[in-house]
């Protein structure tokens, strides 16, 4: 699964650690989501999408849509 | 500050706590265990009450590692937790597998010494040591 978190870390200049922080995980786990080398659990992409302000679907992709559509 | 924020943000302050009870419920485990191991031999000369009372304090410190280690694994994130989850699994097959071989060794003649239990502790151990460290590499 693919996703948008790096971007919009950079938008809200927050470090891996500082979303860390904020989710109540390892900085090691986000860095394993925002890779796509972990697919997070229905409540970690919760709170990040609510760290965001963001709905799930605009955060997470399938990596089929990801391809056919050519999303990010 | 909210409250679920601020206890998101004692993640690493949780996670810390609980890895040095984790550590000190093992040191006092296996201190016990030395105790019961030896003592009875160089210390009080095999007497059986006090060899029960040294059994029964490593059984009684051994459940309180157990319940020490569920709780460092319950504070501990989902994806370390999986990574932990997958070490203990291979561990748990290897120490399974490899074990009932190495006893059968044994008895079909192809080794001459009695199999060890401590050898098996080892593997087991080694096992989860490297998986643990392969399973960190992965989703690095």
């Amino acid at each position: 699964m693919n996703n948008r978190i790096k971007v919009l870390r950079a938008e809200q200049d927050w470090s891996q650690q500082a979303l860390a922080d904020k989710i109540g995980v390892s900085r090691q786990a986000v860095n394993a989501v925002e890779r796509g080398k972990h697919d997070p659990s229905l409540q970690l992409a919760f709170d990040i999408a609510n760290q965001f302000n963001q709905r799930i679907e605009d955060i997470f992709f399938p990596e089929k849509l990801t391809n056919s559509e050519g999303c990010e | 500050m909210s409250k679920q924020e601020h206890d998101k943000n004692n993640y690493q302050i949780k996670n810390s706590a609980n890895t040095v009870k984790l550590r000190n419920w093992t040191i006092a485990w296996v201190v016990t265990m030395a105790i019961a191991a030896f003592a009875p031999k160089f210390i009080w000369d095999f007497n059986t009450s006090l060899t029960i009372i040294a059994l029964v304090v490593n059984l009684g410190i051994g459940f309180r590692m157990l319940i020490a280690n569920r709780a460092y694994l319950r504070g501990l994130d989902e994806m370390q937790q999986k990574i932990l989850l997958e070490a203990m699994a291979l561990a748990l097959g290897i120490g399974l597998v490899v074990g009932l071989s190495y006893e059968l060794l044994e008895d079909i003649k192809l080794i001459t010494f009695q199999p060890e239990i401590a050898h098996l502790v080892i593997l087991m151990g080694i096992t989860y040591l490297i998986a643990v460290i392969s399973g960190h590499r992965k989703y690095q």
